[in-house]
């Protein structure tokens, strides 16, 4: 298969403006005879669904949480990134963009790349306009603050809780257009298919998590913004309803699944204290501008943190990349905390955490101006952990936290099933082989804001519909396959819980497909999966019926896909054989132990094509061209 | 360490509801108390009972999706914080626990610890937003926001809307969560050019929905995991207070 990525020609500067005016624009009038389905509510959904409506389009929106307010991205810290410049740093447009490739290990597209740093200005004054209450300066202009892997201040950001605040932002904006008609809202119902007919996606199929009545939705275009597939490896960052179901169902489609190996693992997160833990919580990576992170220099020493002198302290991160310190990006920066605990030298009872401390700063700055920046960071490390970080050194983790790779989209958001639009972190488009922080913000909302707005015109603009009836073959089919495997799963009655199968598929992934990966571990992994996956369908436990309220039956259901999800993910790390962003392969490595890109053989995105279960997935490529970054060996030395 | 909990159990929003005694042994002082649920839950399932349905999402005290009355205390009652943030060092053994869902006529139980807050959503769809097309926004700071006025939002805009408020207080009122969303929005320039409208017409949606009226008695503020103050309660009532003396009779018409 060709993939056309729909790039425009030209200057990069000039891109996006020049294809703005080349697309087709919808007649006012002719707008509100157009659906469009819209799934997940989080900062791409959102957005997109509200912005949508207001253009005249009806919209249909999807989430599986009991309000639109409560999707993932809710969750996210830190900050979001704009290339404004407000602090006379040097930052711009280009200098965002290049930092974005840069840190995505140049397995990024640069045209989207750019677009992305071009509408990040708007996005901010959007955002201010809806009343987000960003923090200020004295004077009553935006505060900044600076972030890893890049040397400007260029972060916006609403105390700890910038997600929660951009999403209120855009569900108030959602809420309106609901009151307004525009769009028609529906939580706790999740999809559990897509419908393809006549070549397009024209539908999904739900269920409704309160009934369990299996409906089908029909429309002219299909948008799933329904995030990332963190959870696949059980114990993540993300909410426990994430889930991979919507996007691996258009998968099963026909849609192409770019870069599956491509995950983000956060540095800074709550290291794990038993086997009953369900989730991880990050701290925010901004702590990183203040804290500074060490282990000690001997093996096994078991002394308090502030017992041990300074001289026996190893601060790995300043020490190995003096210029960025502890500001490296995240995966250089939780690939060297793994290194420390390798060598044994990681602290808590587990042994798998180093320091993050703050005695320094707060003896420089005070306890107040700490307080002020990251108060509610410590409230919560103090809860969950029982420990005064003011005093004591928090405990740090890597953990899971975001995935690059998605469902595979051109310069349209489009996938390859013409109508079906992905965004967010749903796609793989902007990130390549790691994403840096304050970035996923930017994205979901430059894709709901400014991109899905104009792209969904010009589809619909320039195709003819035919009329559909949820009652012909393709509908029919779709629904009857959904129901069919929900009996599946409630027929097995067999001896082990949902839950203990995600556990296991979730080790096996983070020992084999997780920080470090090589050709042998995948391979027993991919030799392993299919195993526990045949077993689970004979051997699950799914108590109730599918009529009522039924946690554990959504549960079932995503943890089906996630093991499918999983063999992907493996075969996708195994075929690729170099050591990019997130995905290092061990056997790819420079002699100081960094990450080794092979440019010649990979410089590509690996989109992957359902080929029929049991059988290998197609691998297709989309060659990847540098004009305006030019790729060199990442360093932050 | 080991305790007894006695859970509200209810098949869906029309069954009769009762509590049910559950052991949990082999609780660690390390769990969440969601955790401890959970490893009660499972279980349940293997002894093929059906598992305790509570809501639960991030689990990391923002999304505001749990939330149950623990011992008659809305999460638990531990200051600032969520039901998922409460730890289970927080107990002792045998201790015994009643676990209750929310109870507001507000909010319909859907099963056992399972409630609908959608009356929270129809109450910010009704104006608790500014209204602003996407692409009609000026330069983030070609209004400068004074910074006690960016705070003050802020300490509003926290609110999660998971409902411990309503659940908390004896007349079943949603001024805090009302006020929280007017404070936030009314304390910034971007939120003046609505805000008499926005007062009227959030107060009145309240009023459909079946919340109680707030008669100032301060659980909710004591119950808040992100501890809003009930100042913004004073808030709404004189912004309502000024646009039913300042507002022509179609305005607040409109604002029903």
């Amino acid at each position: 298969m060709q993939l056309d990525s729909r790039v425009p020609s030209g200057p990069i500067e000039t891109r996006w403006q020049r294809r703005k005016f080349e697309m087709k624009l919808v007649n006012p009038a002719n707008k509100r005879k157009y659906t469009v389905i819209v799934v997940g509510s989080g900062l791409a959904g959102a957005a997109g669904a509200a912005s949508l409506a207001e253009l005249g389009y009806n919209v249909n929106c999807f989430c599986y949480q009991d309000s639109p307010r409560r999707a993932h991205s809710i969750a996210a810290q830190g900050g979001i990134n704009a290339a404004k410049n407000y602090q006379n740093d040097g930052d711009s447009v280009h200098r965002l963009f290049y930092d974005t490739v840069k840190g995505g290990d140049f397995r990024a597209r640069e045209s989207n790349v750019y677009r992305l740093a071009e509408v990040s200005d708007n996005i901010i004054d959007q955002c201010v306009a809806q009343g987000v209450p960003f923090a200020r300066e004295y004077g009553g202009v935006l505060s900044n603050r600076s972030f890893g892997g890049a040397q400007v201040s260029r972060t916006f950001y609403a105390r700890g809780q910038t997600g929660q605040q951009l999403l209120l932002g855009a569900y108030q904006a959602l809420q309106r257009q609901i009151a307004a008609g525009g769009v028609r809202m529906f939580p706790r119902t999740e999809m559990l298919d897509l419908v393809v007919a006549g070549g397009r996606a024209r539908g999904i199929v739900t269920r409704d998590m309160v009934t369990g009545k299996i409906e089908t939705h029909v429309a002219d275009a299909v948008v799933l913004a329904t995030g990332g597939y963190g959870n696949v490896f059980y114990l993540s960052t993300m909410a426990k309803g994430c889930s991979a179901t919507a996007i691996w169902r258009a998968y099963k489609r026909g849609a192409l699944f770019a870069n599956p190996c491509f995950t983000q693992i956060h540095p800074t997160c709550i290291p794990v204290t038993g086997e009953y833990q369900s989730k991880l919580t990050l701290m925010s990576e901004s702590l990183r501008n203040d804290g500074r992170i060490w282990v000690p220099k001997a093996k096994g020493d078991k002394r308090a943190p502030d017992a041990i002198p300074e001289a026996e302290r190893d601060y790995f991160l300043e020490r190995r990349y003096p210029s960025f310190g502890n500001l490296a990006p995240r995966d250089i920066s939780s690939r060297a905390a793994k290194v420390v605990c390798d060598e044994g030298l990681g602290v808590g009872e587990s042994g798998l955490g180093v320091y993050l401390d703050f005695a320094e700063p707060i003896q420089r700055l005070g306890r107040k101006t700490i307080a002020e920046r990251y108060g509610n960071l410590f409230d919560m490390y103090a809860l969950i952990t029982g420990e005064d970080p003011y005093r004591v050194p928090m405990r740090i983790f890597p953990a899971i936290h975001y995935t690059m790779g998605g469902l595979w989209v051109d310069y349209h958001l489009m996938s390859n099933v013409p109508g079906l639009f992905v965004a967010g972190e749903a796609n793989f488009s902007d990130h390549g082989a790691n994403r840096l922080g304050a970035s996923a913000l930017m994205q979901g909302l430059a894709d709901g804001y400014f991109v899905l707005p104009y792209v969904m015109g010009d589809y619909l603009a320039q195709t003819k519909f035919d009329k559909l009836d949820p009652a012909q073959a393709d509908f029919r089919e779709t629904h009857a396959g959904v129901e069919s495997r929900i009996k599946r799963l409630l027929a097995a009655k067999g001896k082990r819980t949902v839950d203990s199968f995600h556990r296991e598929l979730g080790k096996i992934l983070w020992d084999n497909c997780g920080m470090g990966r090589n050709a042998k571990g995948l391979e027993l992994a991919l030799a392993k999966i299919p195993e526990i996956r045949e077993e689970y369908w004979k051997n699950v436990i799914v108590p109730g019926v599918n009529e009522e309220f039924n946690q554990s039956l959504e549960k079932a259901g995503r943890v089906a896909d996630f093991f499918e999800l999983a063999e992907l993910m493996c075969l996708d790390a195994l075929e690729r054989d170099e050591s990019c962003g997130g995905h290092f392969r061990e056997e790819f490595q420079t002699e100081e132990g960094e990450a080794r890109r092979d440019d010649e053989n990979f410089s590509h995105v690996a989109a992957w094509g359902y080929q029929g279960d049991g059988h290998r997935p197609a691998r297709y490529i989309e060659p990847l061209i540098f004009e305006y970054a030019k790729p060199a060996q990442r360093s932050y030395k | 360490m080991k305790l007894t909990l006695h859970v509200w159990r209810q098949k869906n929003s029309t069954a009769p509801g009762q509590f049910v005694r559950y052991e949990a042994n082999d609780v660690n002082t390390h769990m969440s108390f969601l955790e401890m649920l959970d490893v009660v839950n499972e279980e349940l399932i293997l002894k093929g009972e059906e598992p305790i349905a509570f809501d639960h999402d991030c689990r990391e005290g923002i999304c505001g999706t749990c939330g149950s009355m623990v011992n008659g205390l809305a999460h638990g009652g531990h200051k600032g914080a969520t039901l998922c943030q409460l730890h289970m060092r927080f107990f002792k053994d045998g201790d015994e626990v009643w676990l209750e869902p929310w109870r507001a006529r507000a909010f319909p139980v859907i099963r056992d610890l399972v409630v609908d807050r959608g009356a929270l959503d129809r109450i910010v769809a009704s104006g608790g937003y500014v209204s602003v097309p996407t692409g009609s926004a000026p330069d983030g700071n070609a209004v400068a926001v004074p910074k006690p006025d960016a705070d003050r939002s802020m300490d509003a805009a926290c609110c999660i809307g998971c409902g411990a408020c309503v659940a908390a207080c004896p007349n079943a009122a949603v001024a805090l969560f009302l006020g929280a969303k007017i404070t936030h929005l009314g304390s910034l320039p971007q939120g003046q050019p609505e805000r008499m409208d926005r007062a009227l017409k959030m107060v009145a949606r309240a009023r459909q929905e079946v919340f109680g009226y707030c008669t100032n008695i301060g659980e909710c503020e004591a119950a808040c995991p992100k501890e809003i103050k009930l100042d913004v309660i004073a808030r709404t009532n004189r912004d309502f207070l000024r646009a039913s003396f300042t507002r022509s009779p179609e305005a607040k018409q409109v604002a029903g």
